[in-house]
């Protein structure tokens, strides 16, 4: 597959009577995306803000973050299965809206979902402190359930981030990237002397409300596959999911996998990324030893030399963790995996669920744990008077002077586990 | 800021006293420094101060522990120091475990910071690392000038009360504790580079090392469930409607204690999950499913167990620290055996 990405730089965004994209600049008419979203009758409300690096705005309780991008050349749409038609995507031409992000809000859904704050201490441990930021916050009817709740504003953030990319199709890309990847054999005769790696992807199946979608599967309702690895940048990947902040993949995550980009950047010359696996991880037992077994055979069948395997979620999925880190070694192909920990707030207690001493190569994206102080910010998009009840928070965490201390584990995208950040520990 | 005052600890062969032959040597504390203490006297400036340095020969400490350990302590304490530096010892291992043993006791008895320096494979290493900052040095006394660099910046830091970075910004020996820091590239980057090494059959050093896991034999089977009392544990966060205790969704700091009796069934009115993990739908609608009253209640009028206890006990298992997890079951444990439960149901979710 060839895929080219053509980036058109975003430096801002302002609410306008016209929606455009102009010299850098993305201009949004509110009404636009309120008619659009409140197509969907389970919802009530819905209303548009802009959040830009360096304001003093704090975003809580954040959803998804998702970036817009059109695809102009090839086959299919952006997100297929969801948004466009199912189609293979992945080869042709996408453009994509660097710098800038569409974020949902909104009253909370259910207990895991996130804070973006724009400056401050808490700017830096999430990567959405540093784009433009179109910020959703909608409102369900009354008595909706919480699952339908979560599907309808994540519906309604894809659909505004492709009517926001669509706003670039005929605008020329200040950069573009290309990217190919080959079928087994091809690349194996083409990179004859290079390892063949592979990266196994661990996607959030943990149940209702912590889904990923493949193509619009419910990923806990498939076995381990493969996919290539460009798909994913047409967002063949996205997120359904109320799980901890500070290690959700949100669908911005998928579609810009840090994984897939350094194994393409050394693709070819150290190495050749020659297969991508997705897995789930499953609550059952069982669906954990069979969605593991499955990677294992993958690897092995594929005659990978080696893997990269990242986790999303902690706890329950560090066993799948350990479980496709422990059976891809038995199988002779060596691993590196992608985690972060949960070592308490003072740092002293076992990081990980689940241990195996074939694990032997770690990076860790921190301790989700450690606490910080954010402070009292001079604008709020969304609802704060949820961050005492945030995966993360306690009650009363809120200091009288405003400020507010929480772990880490609150903050989107803190401790990602496809290490998509620098933070780490020791 | 006045200056930071510092005693320093070091041995018979640093003093200059002499090798093995005068390793007896008794504590002996001069003002001012002694041999090494010259390097750091220089690394510190005019920042800190070597107010007093004591020799204790490594034979005599190791063969007298207890005497020595209160000798050298009441010696630091006339100096009311602000830090407390034992070594560097290198790789020397009496040496080694001399100011493993005596950083630990002048840090636990006077409560002042202390640091000491040896080579990783010193065996006072793996005794005392996890108690005390230790700086890694080389084998020999050759690493000196290597050690004092990496030990004062450290010391002054420690003395000041500052912030203590992640072990390998500060060169200190990973002591179990584990802290947040910001790497020169990100994650997936450093997984690539560690993947190529690691296919190379190059070394590479892993960000965690895996745990010795703390793995529970389980206890031999009750005999006699019928005359048995039937305790309900749970770390799936079922607590009473409203959570009156506030335990939080997920990195619980405490668990709860609830009288269920009388309670025949748990319903939506009464019962609800705290739990922050998991699909909360089927647990609010009864949390029998993860507590299991009212099975335990039908148990209890058939005759199949003795009685269910009148308490249960609950937590959200959800990112709560393995330690802290640990401390309320020891706590609780404790309240269950007094009160004469034969066995304890654990749920998870």
């Amino acid at each position: 597959m060839k895929l080219t990405l053509g980036y058109v730089n975003i430096h801002d965004i302002q609410l306008s009577n016209e929606s455009k994209v102009a010299n850098g600049v993305l201009y949004v008419n509110p009404d636009d995306i309120t008619k659009l979203v409140l197509e969907d009758e389970h919802l009530k409300s819905a209303s548009v803000d802009v959040a830009r690096p360096g304001e003093s705005v704090r975003i809580t309780p954040v959803k998804d973050v998702i970036e817009p991008r059109v695809k102009v050349e090839g086959k299919g749409g952006i997100f297929p299965g969801v948004i466009n038609k199912v189609d293979t995507v992945g080869s042709g031409k996408t453009l994509v809206l660097k710098g800038a992000a569409v974020v949902t809000t909104g009253r909370i859904v259910g207990f895991q979902e996130g804070i973006i704050d724009m400056t401050g201490v808490g700017a830096q441990y999430t990567p959405f402190s540093k784009t433009n930021n179109l910020v959703l916050t909608c409102e369900p009817v009354d008595g909706l359930q919480k699952h339908q709740h979560e599907e309808a504003v994540r519906l309604a953030g894809l659909k505004t981030a492709a009517f926001i990319g669509e706003l670039a199709r005929n605008v020329s890309p200040d950069s573009e990237e290309t990217f190919e990847t080959f079928g087994l054999f091809e690349g194996a005769e083409k990179m004859p002397n290079l390892p063949k790696v592979g990266y196994v992807q661990m996607l959030q199946s943990q149940g209702l409300m912590h889904d990923t979608y493949v193509y619009g599967v419910d990923a806990k309702k498939t076995l381990s596959t493969i996919i290539d690895p460009l798909e994913t940048m047409d967002g063949a990947i996205i997120s359904g999911n109320c799980v901890s902040a500070c290690d959700k993949n949100t669908t911005y995550h998928h579609l810009n996998n840090p994984v897939i980009a350094d194994l393409l950047a050394q693709h070819g010359k150290t190495l050749n990324f020659a297969a991508m696996i997705i897995t789930n991880e499953n609550v059952y037992l069982a669906d954990k030893e069979r969605s593991s077994n499955w990677s294992q055979k993958l690897a092995k069948f594929l005659g990978l030399d080696g893997v990269i395997i990242s986790q999303e979620g902690f706890g329950n999925p560090d066993t799948d963790l350990i479980m496709n880190c422990r059976k891809i070694e038995e199988a002779g192909v060596k691993t590196v995996i992608v985690t972060d920990e949960y070592a308490g707030q003072d740092g002293s207690s076992q990081s990980l669920a689940d241990a195996h001493e074939l694990a032997n190569a770690v990076v860790t994206g921190g301790n989700a744990n450690q606490v910080i102080t954010l402070p009292k910010l001079d604008k709020v998009i969304g609802h704060l008077e949820f961050v005492d009840r945030i995966a993360g928070g306690w009650d009363k965490n809120t200091n009288e002077d405003g400020s507010i201390t929480i772990e880490l584990q609150a903050i989107t995208g803190a401790t990602n586990e496809l290490g998509f950040n620098k933070l780490s520990a020791r | 800021m006045s200056k930071i005052k510092i005693v320093h600890y070091i041995n018979q062969f640093f003093a200059q006293i002499g090798g093995e032959e005068m390793a007896d040597y008794k504590p002996e504390v001069r003002e001012g420094i002694v041999g090494p203490g010259a390097a750091f006297m220089a690394a510190f400036g005019d920042e800190a101060e070597i107010v007093a340095t004591v020799i204790c020969g490594d034979s005599y400490f190791n063969e007298n522990v207890e005497e020595a350990k209160k000798t050298v302590i009441d010696m630091v304490k006339k100096y009311n120091p602000d830090l407390f530096i034992a070594g560097p010892a290198f790789n020397a291992g009496r040496y080694g475990v001399a100011c493993g043993t005596i950083a630990d006791a002048v840090k636990t008895e006077l409560g002042i910071p202390v640091l000491t320096g040896m080579y990783e494979e010193n065996p006072g290493a793996d005794m005392f690392k996890a108690k005390v900052y230790m700086v890694a040095t080389k084998n020999s006394a050759a690493g000196m000038r290597d050690a004092v660099g990496k030990m004062a910046p450290l010391a002054l830091k420690l003395a000041r009360k500052e912030k203590i970075g992640a072990s390998c910004e500060e060169g200190y020996m990973p002591n179990g504790i584990r802290v947040n820091f910001f790497e020169e590239k990100r994650g997936s980057a450093r997984a690539v580079d560690m993947l190529l090494k690691k296919l190379a059959g190059k070394p590479f050093t892993t960000e965690f090392p895996m745990p010795a896991f703390d793995r529970v034999a389980p206890n031999p089977a009750v005999k006699d469930m019928a005359h048995a009392k039937v305790a309900l544990v749970t770390s799936g966060g079922i607590v009473p409607k409203g959570n009156p205790d506030h335990i939080e969704s997920s990195s619980a700091s405490h668990y709860g204690k609830y009288d269920i009796e009388g309670v025949m069934d748990l319903t939506a009115e009464t019962y609800e999950t705290a739990h922050g993990g998991y699909d909360p739908v089927y647990a609010n609608e009864d949390s029998d499913r993860v507590l299991p009253v009212d099975v335990l209640r039908d148990m209890e009028k058939e005759g199949k167990i003795g009685s269910l206890h009148r308490y249960f006990y609950t937590t959200v298992g959800n990112g709560t620290a393995v330690k802290s997890a640990k401390a309320f079951a020891a706590e609780y444990a404790q309240e269950l055996k007094a009160d004469g439960v034969d066995c304890v149901i654990l749920t998870s979710t």
